[in-house]
């Protein structure tokens, strides 16, 4: 007679669970983990991070260049127009993480060489990554940045600095060309976005500078000033001086003539053995040095700001000398882009080896807790706390423990925010059981760890798989935050779409998102059949 | 056989229970009887070692009952409780064998022994199979029963294991169990709240009251030779119609 015993939880492999050494500074992340992996869909119970460690070190013939760049479309055509010089040299596979990001993000992941180089701006390495008071020249900035490992250099040609601007029209009228010019004016409205207002370098120090006879400016949203601005409720606003709007909005940019605002030229900073590591590499960046003008800059911008094109495709079309049109026309074409399956797979993997990893741990913690009085408190206050750190920082966190970008620290994050509902639910699930039961398992003389396995676990079964449910759908949604450290999935789209008010790359992010997060919950609703036992259903 | 020495239990202020001893007759029904929390739960459940009393001991055999040995203490004790307490994610007979397959019986001798109790408790084969959602209170008693007889243990120790049946299946129950008592010759130990049943199964009966024996006897003893006012007073509050139940004199 054949008496099944019911499985709630597949038992762990320990490799799984076993981490290869560090790497040290210079460990390397392909951002291309998977896409050249031809397997089926990795459904990964208990395989989760040893997948991850084989994908990490893929065995490349040619050296690998990791080419950084942030969440904005300036940042990410720059980044491409160097990928594409790169590859072009055939010195070694260029391969781009685009719009990583925030600042802090980026700067770790160059610090620690998962990238070796990325556009930033004078202004920025001054005062944000080398904390310095007052703008620092070429020189000084690169005694700075030699301590780390790290040197910036080849001026692009332009200055993406603070700047304030109006309708091209109103100033012609009232003859403004400067900012000397408008402190003649009191009479105009003024609104500035909330960050321009409160940095010391924005409104208060250039009031002073001009002695500007504005009172208190409004504060109102960046995206939204250039509406205000166009429509007449201002006169006057900042911007970016290669915002792609000025030319939208047909605006003029008034003329910094005391020199008050820090440049912000944009250069290259990177790893300082760069240039003697790929030498043909750096010889072809070297020629882009002054070749793009901030007027030109404004249109590059446009492109991908207001007609929708790919930052790539920009790229490709500046360095070939023309505009190619091609947009994405359709909300189908934008969602199954050639793109589609690869974030797709990214995404998958991203939840599932997160979810089996807080499956591996958080099923224990809740047992632990459950079982452990003095444990439960710590154990259930620590796993609420990681969800009150916000994704950014939490990430910003991991890149620096684990020395790396990409998949590492988005699973880690996730693992991170999926253990609290399931080690809430196992600990609950534990808890309910009804004491009766609980003394009957005892008073038949089954031993502790044969008491939880034959009857506490599949007994609290069905709140556990309720919170595995629970952790993988959030997971799908909160999978999205790996665009920020280049791991990929639908995140891409969605902060790529956000950043250039795309609403239809947005569209093709966000519904797979939707699409996937209903069927991960179809599928665990299928699955919960198969793991809860049928005398609790 | 098993024996309580001056076992005692409080809860805060509250005594559960005040330093008892009690010996079991081998072979014999002993009936704890008493109002709800005059302890008599509590006793059984020390007697197994679900609650470890302040002072005293068990001693099962030879053996003092610890924590360390309760476990295997515990298999030469069969328990059942009000409805059965049996496990609701498995069907009637992975609860009767949960424990002999654990201890690595072999699938031959299980499946006799099954058979053999299916046939002492007259439960139906097709019940086996089925969840204890799907049984009715009698067949969950008799699979509780089972599960408590699986390993044929010495002691058996029952905690109104009777009491959420209606009176038909109840009575059926009751004269089932005293002739499976008689026939398997048990030691066992019965609480219930019922003074007719335990007049029924009790060859002694100890009346408890506050944590405290009142009087530890035969029904003889307790009808015609009370201890104190009480015991009769327990009796009689009963105002059963059994026809075992004869007037006593106040």
């Amino acid at each position: 007679m054949k008496t099944p015993i019911p499985v709630t939880s597949r038992r762990p492999q320990s490799n799984c669970t076993r981490l290869p050494p560090l790497r040290g500074r210079r460990a390397r992340i392909r951002k291309d983990w998977l896409l050249t992996s031809g397997s089926p869909l990795p459904f990964l119970w208990g395989w989760g991070l040893f997948l991850v460690f084989l994908a990490v070190p893929a065995v490349a013939q040619k050296p690998t260049l990791h080419i950084g760049s942030k969440r904005f479309a300036e940042s990410r055509i720059l980044g491409e127009i160097l990928t594409q010089i790169a590859r072009k040299t055939g010195e070694a596979d260029a391969v781009h993480s685009s719009g990583l990001g925030n600042t802090g993000i980026v700067f770790a992941a160059l610090e620690n060489g998962s990238i070796d180089v990325y556009p930033e701006y004078t202004g920025t390495i001054s005062q944000e990554l080398l904390k310095s008071k007052e703008t620092l020249t070429a020189t000084q900035m690169n005694d700075k940045l030699a301590p780390l490992s790290l040197a910036a250099g080849i001026p692009i040609g332009f200055n993406d600095t603070y700047a304030l601007a109006m309708r091209d029209d109103q100033a012609e009228t009232l003859h403004i060309k400067t900012l000397s010019d408008l402190a003649k004016h009191p009479e105009l409205k003024i609104g500035l976005s909330q960050e321009f207002l409160k940095r010391a370098d924005g409104w208060p120090g250039v009031k002073a500078a001009y002695a500007l006879p504005f009172g208190s400016p409004s504060g109102l949203d960046h995206g939204l000033a250039y509406g205000a601005l166009a429509n007449g409720q201002i006169d006057v606003t900042d911007i970016y001086s290669t915002d792609s709007k000025i030319a939208k909005y047909k605006l003029r940019v008034l003329n910094d003539d005391k020199h008050y605002f820090p440049a912000y030229d944009a250069v290259l900073l990177y790893r300082k053995d760069l240039p003697t590591r790929l030498p043909k590499t750096w010889a072809a960046w070297t020629a882009l040095q002054n070749t793009i003008t901030a007027p030109q800059m404004i249109k590059l911008n446009a492109e991908v700001e207001i007609n929708n094109l790919a930052p790539d495709t920009v790229a490709k079309a500046y360095l070939s000398g023309g505009m190619t049109k091609a947009t994405r026309e359709t909300l189908w074409s934008a969602l199954f882009a050639a793109d589609f399956w690869p974030e797709t797979r990214q995404h998958l993997f991203l939840v599932f080896a997160s979810l089996a990893l807080s499956i591996l741990v958080g099923i224990p913690l809740g047992i632990w807790a459950a079982r452990t009085r003095a444990a439960a408190q710590p154990i259930l206050s620590i796993t609420g706390l990681v969800q009150t750190i916000p994704s950014l920082a939490l990430l910003a966190f991991l890149i620096a423990l684990l020395h790396r970008i990409g998949p590492v620290p988005t699973i880690t994050a996730l693992f991170l925010y999926s253990l609290l509902p399931i080690v809430r639910n196992t600990y609950t699930g534990l808890t309910d059981i009804s004491p009766t039961l609980c003394e009957s398992a005892q008073a038949l003389g089954l031993p502790s760890a044969a008491r939880l396995r034959l009857v506490e676990l599949p007994l609290a079964s069905r709140a556990i798989f309720a919170g595995i449910k629970t952790a993988a759908v959030i997971n799908v949604g909160t999978a999205t935050i790996a665009a920020f450290v280049g791991a990929g999935g639908y995140g891409d789209r969605i902060t790529q779409g956000l950043e250039n008010n795309d609403n239809l790359l947005l569209l093709a992010g966000a519904i797979p998102a939707a699409v996937l997060a209903l069927l991960v919950q179809y599928g665990f609703d299928l699955l919960d059949k198969a793991v809860v036992p049928k005398g609790l259903r | 056989m098993i024996s309580a020495k001056n076992v005692s239990k409080t809860y805060g202020s509250k005594a559960a229970l005040a330093p008892t001893t009690l010996s079991l007759s081998p072979g014999k029904t002993t009936v704890l009887i008493g109002p709800s929390g005059c302890g008599k739960s509590t006793l059984l459940r020390i007697l197994i070692g679900l609650i470890r009393p302040d002072t005293g001991q068990i001693v099962i055999g030879d053996t003092p009952l610890t924590p360390q040995n309760a476990e295997s203490q515990r298999h030469a004790i069969g328990y059942v409780i009000q409805d059965g307490g049996l496990f609701p994610h498995l069907t009637a007979e992975q609860n009767i064998v949960l424990l002999a397959r654990f201890l690595g019986s072999s699938a031959a001798e299980i499946d006799v022994r099954i058979a053999e109790l299916a046939g002492l408790v007259q439960l139906p084969e097709e019940s086996l199979s089925r969840y204890p959602s799907a049984l009715s209170g009698g067949q969950r008693q008799r699979v509780g029963l089972m599960r408590a007889l699986m390993l044929d243990p010495p002691l058996l120790l029952l905690d109104e294991p009777l009491g959420a049946l209606d009176p038909i299946t109840r009575s059926e129950l009751q004269t089932q169990l005293k002739n499976i008592f008689a026939q398997l010759n048990k030691t066992v130990v019965l609480v219930t709240h019922d003074m007719g049943e335990a007049a029924y199964f009790g060859d002694t009966i100890i009346l408890m009251r506050d944590g405290k024996i009142v009087q530890s006897g035969t029904l003889d003893d307790l009808l015609h030779r009370p201890a104190e006012r009480y015991v009769t007073d327990f009796i009689r509050a009963q105002r059963s119609p059994l026809p075992s139940m004869p007037e006593v004199n106040a």
